[in-house]
């Protein structure tokens, strides 16, 4: 059996990557796919954890995490779209209305 | 090394290489695909903790649903490639994976402290095969989980409507 700390290292490592993706990218589709990476490394997390204490709600979290994130794709990717049709780009740092 | 092992080694190679080719590529359609493969991949992964009803859904809802959707919007955008970064801010890059380190080292070290604890559940893995995962998921999830079970309907419903408002140009 694989221990616990290799799925949580691995975890750790998918975060990052994601994190940084958000810092490191302009395109704002791509911000919002690193974005879905972040949350996939802490479902990972969650199963692993409740494999190693013989519990399942660390899965039933993995499920609220999903139908989060597939609310948040719907929303963001229609303010993404609207943004491009405003703007004409989506590259972040040109996208500055909001800038005070 | 035991065949749980082997799996274990190679599908978090797939992974680690497929999410790091995420950020990396240019073409942001090039950057789905390869979230595809992680997805799938981390569908084996779950596969490999006794998770069956999450890998599904994993499947289903993160590489089928969810993927479809950004395939569609990059589609409809019809993105050309990503200028290089460092043109309005030439330290991003540096200051961006340093904090990235940063934030590896935290996390490693809880890890590595092994300061994780909690109290062990009824749930063996024993037991939850021997009724099935998905059933086991289901009878929690709709007795004891029922409330954010139907909080996350009307989530779904607030973002159903959010999304038409927000892509519709006049209503």
């Amino acid at each position: 059996m694989i221990p616990l700390s290799y799925y949580l290292i691995l975890s750790a490592v998918l975060f990052t990557v994601g994190v940084i993706g958000v810092l490191v990218r302009r395109n704002a589709i791509v911000i919002f796919m690193s974005i879905e990476l972040m949350l996939n490394a802490v479902n990972l997390s969650f199963v692993a954890i409740s494999r190693h204490l013989d519990s399942l709600d660390g899965q039933i979290f993995v499920f609220f995490v999903m139908t989060v994130a597939a609310a948040e794709v719907a929303v963001g990717l229609a303010i993404i779209i609207n943004l491009f049709r405003n703007k004409e780009t989506v590259n972040v740092d040109e996208i500055n209305i909001m800038k005070w | 090394m035991t065949v749980t092992g082997f799996f274990f080694f190679s599908i978090a190679a797939v992974v680690l290489i497929s999410a790091i080719l995420v950020v990396v590529l240019r073409n942001p359609v090039h950057s789905a695909l390869s979230l595809v493969l992680t997805f799938f991949s981390l569908a084996g992964l779950y596969i490999l903790l006794n998770a069956q009803f999450i890998a599904a859904i994993q499947v289903i809802v993160y590489a089928g649903a969810i993927m479809v959707l950004f395939l569609f919007v990059i589609m409809l955008l019809n993105l050309d490639k990503e200028k290089r970064v460092g043109e309005k801010h030439p330290l991003q890059k540096a200051f961006g994976i340093a904090i990235a380190v940063f934030l590896l080292v935290a996390l490693g070290s809880i890890v590595a402290a092994g300061v994780l604890y909690g109290n062990k559940g009824i749930h063996t893995d024993a037991k939850v095969s021997a009724i099935g995962n998905t059933k086991a998921i289901a009878s929690l999830l709709f007795t004891d989980w029922v409330l954010p079970f139907e909080i996350a309907s009307i989530l779904l419903l607030a973002a159903i409507v959010g999304a038409i408002v927000l892509s519709k140009k006049e209503l």
